[in-house]
C-alpha cells in the first residue's frame, strides 16, 4: 500500500507567472524513507505544504494514507508529523517545555510515546532545562525531530532538516532517521546530494519538476555517459582547457579532482592525456558517478562548454 | 604559493560572553591572494571569530589586523578595505539589479563615472545585461549569489569574507560560484570563506578547523590528509568535531 | 480541557520570560495613569499673571488682593506697564495680564462703571479661556461684594455648582479615558502580537498541520491577557481612588463588570487584527496607529466630541473607547446604575460579537 500518492500536482504563484510545482506525480510506499533532492526553489517546500494540507494545489490530486489532502485535511492532520524548513520551536521555552507543548498539541503526553523518541531524547535530556534558543543547530534539529515524532505519526514530513547544520550533526541526524525508518514512513527533503544515498528511493527535483525517480543505485546505473576523475597541478587552468575540448558534456571540480563527463566512447583515457599534455602531474582515473554527478548530468544534459 | 603580504593576522584572538569563551586564543595568518577555508561545527566559534575580523565585534582579549589595520581600534579603516557576503543578507530583493549595483557601489565610495563603467562591465561578465531592470527577487538563486559576490568585491577590496555563500544552490551553480572565487583570488583578492560542504574545503589553499573555540587543525588540504592519515577532509572534520566537548552549544 | 491548561500556561511563560512584555503590561499602565493624573491635567493652578495697577487706590488694592489670594494665580510683581506685560507674555513669563485703569475707585463709586482689561496669551486657547473665566469670576465676586454694600434694588446673581466634580479635577476625566486607552492597547495589541508571533516564528505552520481546534489556540491566547488586564483595572482604580482622590460613586461590581466587557471587546478586536496580519511589526503599527490615535482623539476624553465637525462625530461612534468612557464616567463619577448605561453596554457587546464573528470567518485553516 502507498502511504503517499501524488498525481499531477501543479502549483503556481503570481497569477501563474512562477511555477512552483509543474505536474508532479509520484508515490511513496509504506515504511519507506523517501528523499526529495534538489536545490532551493526546486519545489520541495511547496510539495510538503500541499501534502501537509497547508496549501491547496492549483490542479492535481494527492493522498496521504488514503486520505485526500483537500477534503480529509482534518483526518490527515491527526496522522502526520511535520518539521518545516525554517526553525519552528519556541526559543523562550525549555527543551522539555517545547516537547510537552507539542505532545499536548496532538492530545498526547511525552510519557505515552516515549519509546519512539527515546533514542533521540536521551541526547537532549542533559539540556532539558535549557531554552531552545540557546541550543546549537544540531541540537535544535534533534529537538524539532522529537517534537514532530512525539504523537507517533504514520507519516513524517521533514523539510530540509539538515540545512545549515554541520557535517557531523548531519550524519547523526541521518543515523536517527535510519533507525526510525522501520516503524514509520518518512519523506525528507535536502539540498545536500551526498545525503541522497541514505534514502530508499529519491526524486531529483529542479524547477518544480521531478527529473528522475528511482533508488539511488538505480539512478547511478542509468548514468550513460563516461565519467573520469582528472587531477593536475594547475586545477584552475585544467578546468578551462578541458571545457575547451570537443564533446565534453561537463567538467566541474569535485573536491581535489575534476569530474569530466562525456558521451560514452567520445574520448579514451590516452586521447585525453595527449590533449592535455601541457599540464604536469596529470592523474586520470575512471570513476563511478555519485548522485551529485547524476544530478548535474540531468540539469545540464547538452552543455558542451 | 608565494607568501607575500599578510592580509589577516590574528594573535591570541579571544571572545568571551560571560563565563562562556566562544573564541579561545586563536592564532593564524592569511596571505594575499589566498583562498582560506574556515571550517567548524555549529557553535565552534566560527561566526564569532568572523564578526571580530570584519570589525563588528570587539575582542575580549588578543588582537588581529585585517588589511594592515587593527580590528579593535581601526575598525572603520578595516571596513573600507573588506567585502562581505553572507547567505542571509546580501542584496535588496525588492529593487532592480542596476539599483542594487548603484547602491552598493555608492556605499563603497565609488564615484559615479567609475560606477557606470564598473556596472556595465559587471552586467557583461555576469551575462545579465538584459536583466538590469529585473527585480532581484525575480532572479534565480544562483544569479543572486553571483551578483551578491560581484558586489561584495566591486570596490576591489583586499579581502572578501564569505559566510556560507553556497548554501542551498544546485551543484552546478555551486561550482560556478567557486570559479568566481578563484578568478577573484587570481586578481589578488584574498578570500576567507566558511562552508558546510566538505568538498568545497578541498578547493581552498589552506583550511582551518575550529573545535570548541580553538583551531584544532590548520594546513593545506593535502598536508592535513597526510597528517591525519585520512583520504578526505570530511573524515578529518568528523574525527575532530566528534571529539568536541561543547556538544550542547 | 488539559490542552487549555497547558496552552494557557505556555502563554503565561511567554509573557513572564520577556522583559519587554512585562514592562508594557504592568509598568506602562501605572506610568501612564500617573503621568496623565498629575502632569497632564488641564487644571489651572498657580499660573503666573501680572496685575498692572494704574489706579493705586483702595478698590484696585482690594481686587489685587483677591486675585492674589486665589489658588489659581500667582502674581508677578515687577510688571508695571502694558509694554512690560507684552514683553512678559512674549517671554512666556506670564499667561495673563490684568489692567486696572487709573481712577478705578472713583469711577466705580461715582461713575458706577469701570473697565478692567484682561490680556491673555491665546496661543493655547483652552488655557486662555479658562484663565479668563477664572479671572472674570473673581472680578464678578468683587463686584457683587461692592454692590452688596450699596444694596441695589434689583440684581441678578448667578450661582454656579460644579456637579460630580466640584473641585474641577482633571483626574475625573483622565482616569476613565486613560483606563480605556490602556485596556484597549494592552488587550488588542498584545493579543494580536501574541498570535502573529506564532506565524512569524513559523510555529503556526506546525500548529495548523496538527489536529488542534483553532478555538483552543485563540482562547488560550486570550485568557492570559484577560487576567492581566483585570489586574491593570484593579491597579488603575486603586491609584485613581487612593492617589488621585477619585470617588467610586456607583456600584463597584457594575464598574468591574463593564471593564471586563470592554476587555473582551478589545481582545476580540486584537483577534480580528491578528487574523488579517502576518508580521508582528505590522500588528504593532496597526494597533498603535489604528487604535491609540482614534482613542485619543475620538473617544471624548481629550477633546469634547460635541465640538467636532459632524463627520468626526459620526466616526467617533465606531471607537469602542468612546462608549467605555461614557459608561465609566456615568458609573464611577456620577454614580449611575445599569438602567442608564444599558445602551452603551449593548453597543460594546455588539461590537465584541462582530469582531469575534469576523475573526471566526477569517480564521485560516491553511497557510496564506
Amino acid at each position: 500500500m502507498s502511504a503517499v500518492i501524488v498525481e499531477h500536482i501543479t502549483k503556481t504563484f503570481n497569477k501563474g507567472k512562477i511555477k512552483a510545482l509543474d505536474n508532479v506525480s509520484f508515490s511513496v510506499q509504506e515504511g519507506e524513507l523517501f528523499g526529495l533532492i534538489g536545490p532551493d526553489g526546486a519545489g520541495k517546500t511547496s510539495l510538503f505544504r500541499i501534502l501537509t494540507t497547508l496549501w491547496l494545489a492549483d490542479s492535481g490530486k494527492a493522498e496521504v494514507k488514503g486520505l485526500d489532502v483537500v477534503q480529509d485535511y482534518k483526518a490527515i492532520r491527526k496522522r502526520i508529523g511535520y518539521m518545516p524548513g525554517k526553525f519552528s520551536l519556541y526559543q523562550d521555552l525549555t527543551v522539555e517545555e517545547n516537547l510537552s507543548f507539542f505532545a499536548t498539541l496532538f492530545n498526547t503526553t511525552i510519557r505515552e510515546n516515549y519509546d519512539l523518541v527515546k533514542d533521540i531524547y536521551v541526547q537532549l535530556e542533559p539540556f532539558k532545562d535549557r531554552k531552545a534558543g540557546k541550543l546549537s543547530g544540531g541540537m535544535k534539529q534533534k529537538l524539532a525531530l522529537c517534537c514532530a515524532l512525539i504523537h507517533k505519526p504514520d507519516v513524517l514530513f521533514l523539510d530540509e532538516p539538515t540545512t545549515g547544520v554541520d557535517p557531523v550533526s548531519r550524519k547523526e541526524f541521518w543515523e536517527m532517521l535510519r533507525r526510525l525508518q522501520s516503524r514509520i514512513t518518512i519523506i525528507v527533503s535536502t539540498p545536500y546530494m551526498d545525503e541522497a544515498t541514505l534514502c530508499d528511493r529519491i526524486a531529483l527535483m529542479q524547477d518544480g519538476r521531478i527529473m528522475q525517480l528511482d533508488t539511488p543505485e538505480g539512478i547511478v546505473r542509468s548514468f550513460n555517459d563516461t565519467l573520469l576523475s582528472i587531477r593536475g597541478n594547475d586545477m584552475f587552468g585544467l578546468i578551462g582547457a578541458i571545457r575547451a575540448l570537443p564533446e565534453i558534456s561537463g567538467c566541474y571540480a569535485f573536491g581535489e579532482s575534476l569530474h569530466v563527463r562525456f558521451p560514452a566512447d567520445a574520448w579514451t583515457e590516452t586521447g585525453l592525456r595527449s590533449a592535455l599534455e601541457q599540464f604536469s602531474g596529470l592523474v586520470i582515473e575512471p570513476i563511478t558517478p555519485g548522485i551529485e554527478d547524476c544530478f548535474m548530468a540531468l540539469i545540464e544534459p547538452h552543455a558542451a562548454h | 604559493m608565494q607568501h607575500t603580504e599578510q592580509v589577516i593576522q590574528a594573535v591570541n584572538l579571544t571572545k568571551r560572553f560571560g563565563e562562556f569563551t566562544a573564541v579561545d586564543h586563536i592564532n593564524f595568518t592569511v596571505h594575499q591572494g589566498e583562498v582560506f577555508g574556515f571550517l567548524g561545527a555549529n557553535g565552534a566559534g566560527k561566526t564569532t571569530a568572523m564578526k571580530m575580523l570584519i570589525g563588528i565585534s570587539t575582542p575580549t582579549e588578543g588582537s588581529a589586523t585585517v588589511a594592515g589595520f587593527d580590528i579593535a581600534t581601526q575598525s572603520e579603516s578595516v571596513k573600507q578595505r573588506i567585502g562581505y557576503m553572507s547567505q542571509k543578507f546580501s542584496l535588496y530583493e525588492d529593487i532592480p539589479v542596476m539599483e542594487n549595483i548603484r547602491f552598493f557601489g555608492g556605499i563603497y565610495g565609488l564615484r559615479s563615472k567609475e560606477l557606470k563603467t564598473k556596472a556595465a562591465a559587471l552586467l557583461e561578465t555576469l551575462e545579465m545585461g538584459s536583466h538590469a531592470k529585473t527585480l532581484v527577487r525575480d532572479l534565480p538563486l544562483g544569479w543572486k549569489q553571483k551578483l551578491a559576490f560581484s558586489l561584495a568585491i566591486i570596490h576591489e577590496p583586499k579581502i572578501v569574507f564569505l559566510d556560507e555563500p553556497t548554501g542551498g544552490v544546485d551543484p552546478i551553480t555551486r561550482r560556478k560560484f567557486w570559479e568566481l572565487i578563484y578568478a577573484a583570488a587570481a586578481r589578488g583578492i584574498t578570500v576567507f570563506v566558511t562552508t558546510h560542504y566538505m568538498d568545497e574545503a578541498e578547493y581552498c589553499n589552506r583550511i582551518s578547523i575550529m573545535v570548541d573555540g580553538r583551531i584544532a587543525a590548520m594546513d593545506t588540504p593535502a598536508n592535513l590528509k597526510t597528517q591525519f592519515q585520512s583520504t578526505s577532509i570530511d573524515a578529518i572534520f568528523t574525527q575532530l568535531a566528534r571529539g568536541a566537548q561543547r556538544s550542547g552549544d | 480541557m488539559r490542552q487549555y491548561g497547558v496552552f494557557i500556561r505556555k502563554e503565561f511563560k511567554h509573557i513572564f520570560r520577556d522583559k519587554r512584555s512585562l514592562i508594557i503590561l504592568f509598568a506602562l499602565p501605572i506610568a501612564q495613569i500617573l503621568i496623565f493624573g498629575f502632569a497632564l491635567t488641564n487644571e489651572i493652578k498657580n499660573t503666573h499673571i501680572a496685575v498692572i495697577d494704574m489706579a493705586h487706590d483702595a478698590a484696585s488694592q482690594s481686587l489685587t488682593d483677591r486675585l492674589e489670594a486665589s489658588r489659581y494665580f500667582e502674581l508677578t510683581g515687577d510688571i508695571h506697564s502694558v509694554a512690560d506685560a507684552d514683553a512678559a507674555l512674549l517671554a512666556d513669563k506670564i499667561k495673563m495680564a490684568i489692567v486696572i485703569p487709573a481712577d478705578f475707585n472713583n469711577s466705580l463709586m461715582h461713575g458706577h462703571a469701570s473697565q478692567v482689561q484682561l490680556i491673555t496669551d491665546a496661543t493655547d486657547p483652552n488655557t486662555a479661556t479658562t484663565l479668563q473665566l477664572y479671572a472674570s469670576a473673581i472680578i464678578r465676586d468683587f463686584q457683587s461684594d461692592i454692590n452688596d454694600q450699596f444694596k441695589l434694588p434689583y440684581s441678578l446673581h448667578t450661582e454656579v455648582r460644579m456637579m460630580y466634580n466640584p473641585q474641577l479635577k482633571g483626574a475625573y476625566l483622565f482616569v476613565p479615558g486613560v483606563m480605556g486607552m490602556i485596556l484597549l492597547l494592552i488587550s488588542a495589541m498584545m493579543t494580536s502580537i501574541a498570535i502573529v508571533r506564532e506565524k512569524e516564528i513559523n510555529t503556526m505552520e506546525i500548529i495548523l498541520a496538527s489536529p488542534l481546534r483553532p478555538i483552543v489556540l485563540i482562547l488560550s491566547k486570550a485568557v492570559p491577557y484577560i487576567v492581566i488586564s483585570m489586574v491593570n483595572v484593579t491597579t488603575i482604580l486603586l491609584i485613581g481612588v487612593f492617589i488621585l482622590g477619585l470617588p467610586v460613586a456607583g456600584n463597584i461590581f457594575l464598574l468591574i463588570g463593564v471593564c471586563l466587557l470592554f476587555i473582551l471587546t478589545a481582545i476580540a478586536l486584537g483577534l480580528m487584527i491578528s487574523n488579517i496580519i502576518d508580521s508582528q511589526q505590522t500588528a504593532m503599527f496597526i494597533s498603535l496607529m489604528g487604535l491609540m490615535l482614534p482613542t485619543l482623539i475620538l473617544s471624548g476624553f481629550m477633546f469634547p466630541i460635541e465640538n467636532m465637525p459632524v463627520p468626526m462625530q459620526v466616526l467617533s461612534n465606531i471607537v469602542p473607547t468612546k462608549w467605555f468612557f461614557i459608561i465609566v464616567k456615568d458609573v464611577m463619577i456620577k454614580g449611575l446604575g445599569f438602567a442608564s448605561i444599558w445602551r452603551e453596554v449593548l453597543i460594546l457587546a455588539g461590537m465584541t460579537a462582530f469582531f469575534l464573528f469576523v475573526s471566526y470567518r477569517k480564521f485560516k485553516i491553511r497557510l496564506a
